[in-house]
């Protein structure tokens, strides 16, 4: 830790770096003269984000493509190192910024079977809660976006619009829109609020009716079967080659959904299905998540329905690893409850002491290693997390669905149109966040 | 199956397969990686046909000072499997799995750039989140962060890294 950043050698700047390189022509060593090298992005309205696309062009078609990722990396993965376990939380959270709770949810199941501690029903029941609605956003997302990259700008308004009332629960829930840190290591931050249930119940009520809204405006459109039905294919064996999971590899016939596969939070006794298409086409992957949306809401329905003969904490009671508050969201943001601070303020040292030493030192965890993946909306969301022992995290990996299935890019693009790149990268739906981290 | 069903299989080859919180885990040399990785994939009764993960973990003060992990997964089992690959600091070289798991290519990528770790045979490698003409390795646990002294509510708070936490 004493060397300085100014001690490093530093390679001279080269503006062109090196990523042409690859443009060359194998059988000349050099580049051709009759096509053309373009970047598309990374700063581009269709792009998903901050993607760049190096593309060599002959006319409209694509000959060859490189993605060039890491415009959005911010380090999350060394920061953790230096935050205690349950900052964690708030680093992981921003990975893959679209689906917030997948991250929390699969780095605090790591921290949880590196500690060997069990959470309580009621909040394995709200992470898949949570979760569930967080991936019916997160495909309004990929839809609304994916329709005004392509003109549909009402599946954008409509899509956003259903997004917002889904957000609004989440604020309820946990006092922020995205970004939540509200699953924590041993279960929840808080019970959900007095609200809650009347709006999960109208937003229930709501949603199904405005997702048959999106089928019809679009299913059978002209324009959006134009633009999607056999654009941007990639085989099953391709997709297992590549490691590609979630809706892409689903809209090409392969039924992997770690939910059922490796079941976690309970999800084994959930009624719901894999949704499945053969084409492995852009429009089958629009129809993938349409449908999935709605797997998403019954099971959502169920966590809600157990939810109500299922009282008891969302913490674990361990004092070492839970907090013992009650929080609450005020107008400021979470707080304390006013009871607790009474205990550790006027009545009990110990609980000071105690009190003192979670919020300055955390929760120490035994050695060791373990990789949790959980289905995100875009695919397998892994942690690798090892402990030394210590009271914050060793190395805490990502391995986040985005980053993998972009590598497909290439296979889905090239060859194809340009016009065509549009609709293949909005169907693999990148979240840069998570790509890069 | 059963994770100490898919252990008694792998033990056939590696009897030295470890289960330990409902993970198993494999340690093989260096130069076996391979081998290790394409009889793991494609014998009958293991078949761990994906690769989910790929990265390292840096030791400075142990021997081996890196360890290169690999996440294998079989879709027809269900079931998954740990392999782990130590690097010693003098030789930073790990022959390149993308021949065997295309899906590899971009965590080699990354795992280079972020840990300096040389993966030999690699089609393509260069680095992938950091600018190219970037001066170090930033996840090796020696990489200086480079933080300031910061004024807040009236004191400066030493950098994260020097701040002394147990």
């Amino acid at each position: 830790m004493s060397r300085s950043r100014q001690d490093l050698p530093v390679a001279p700047f080269d503006p062109a770096g090196d990523v042409t390189e690859d443009f060359r022509d194998p059988a000349t060593g050099d580049f051709r003269q009759e096509t053309m090298i373009i970047n598309m992005g990374p700063q581009h309205p269709s792009t998903h984000g901050v993607l760049r696309l190096l593309l060599e062009l002959d006319g409209e078609t694509i000959i060859r493509c490189k993605p060039v990722i890491g415009y959005l990396h911010t380090g999350i993965e060394k920061n953790t190192e230096y935050r205690s376990w349950v900052q964690g939380v708030t680093f992981v959270t921003r990975a893959d910024y679209v689906a917030p709770f997948f991250n929390e949810l699969a780095y605090c199941m790591a921290v949880e079977r590196l500690l060997g501690v069990e959470v309580p029903e009621r909040a394995r029941i709200i992470r898949v809660l949570v979760c569930e609605l967080n991936r019916v956003t997160s495909h309004l997302v990929a839809i609304a976006t994916g329709g005004l990259e392509l003109g549909a700008v009402s599946m954008m308004l409509y899509g956003l619009r259903e997004r917002e009332i889904i957000m609004d629960l989440f604020e309820s829930i946990t006092g922020l829109r995205m970004n939540h840190a509200y699953i924590r290591p041993g279960g929840v931050v808080m019970d959900l609020p007095e609200e809650a249930p009347r709006k999960l119940r109208d937003l229930l009520d709501i949603l199904p009716g405005r997702i048959d809204e999106y089928e019809t405006l679009l299913n059978d459109n002209p324009i959006w079967r134009e633009r999607n039905a056999g654009v941007a294919v990639l085989s099953a064996e391709r997709c297992m080659e590549l490691g590609v999971t979630g809706p892409p590899l689903r809209s090409a016939g392969v039924a992997l959904d770690l939910r059922k596969d490796e079941p976690y939070c309970g999800y084994e006794t959930y009624d719901f299905d894999v949704i499945t298409r053969t084409e492995g086409d852009a429009y089958a992957r629009y129809r993938v998540r349409i449908d999935e949306m709605r797997e998403s809401l019954k099971i959502a329905e169920q966590a809600f329905a157990r939810l109500a003969d299922m009282p008891g904490p969302v913490m674990i009671e361990d004092p070492k690893v839970g907090w013992q508050s009650k929080l609450s969201v005020g107008p400021d943001g979470i707080g304390n409850d006013p009871a607790y601070l009474d205990h550790i303020m006027e009545e009990s040292m110990e609980a000071l002491i105690h009190h003192f030493k979670m919020v300055t030192q955390g929760v120490s965890v035994p050695n060791g290693e373990v990789y949790v993946p959980v289905e995100a909306p875009r695919g397998e969301l892994g942690m690798y997390v090892v402990s030394d022992g210590r009271n914050r995290p060793y190395r805490v990996k990502i391995r986040d669905p985005s980053f993998v299935n972009l590598q497909a890019v290439p296979d889905l693009v090239e060859g194809g149109l340009i016009a065509d790149i549009i609709p293949a990268i909005s169907s693999i739906d990148p979240v840069m966040g998570g790509v890069d981290r | 199956m059963s994770l100490a069903e898919l252990a008694a299989a792998v033990a056939t080859r590696f009897p030295d397969v470890v289960v330990t919180r409902e993970e198993a885990t494999v340690v093989v040399d260096r130069a076996e990686v391979l081998d290790a990785l394409a009889w793991l994939r494609d014998e009958p009764g293991v078949q761990l046909d994906a690769l989910s993960s790929l990265t390292a973990t840096h030791w400075p003060d142990r021997d081996p000072a890196f360890w290169v992990v690999y996440e294998l997964r079989s879709t027809a089992l269900t079931q998954r499997l740990r392999l782990k690959v130590g690097v010693p600091d003098a030789d930073q070289h790990v022959p390149s799995v993308t021949p065997l798991f295309p899906t590899a290519n971009w965590h080699e990528r990354e795992t280079f750039d972020l840990f300096g770790l040389v993966f030999d045979g690699h089609p393509d490698l260069t680095r992938i989140v950091l600018p190219a003409d970037w001066p170090d390795h930033p996840l090796r646990k020696d990489a200086p962060l480079g933080g300031v002294p910061t004024w807040f509510h009236g004191a400066f708070m030493p950098p994260i890294d020097e701040r002394g936490m147990a």
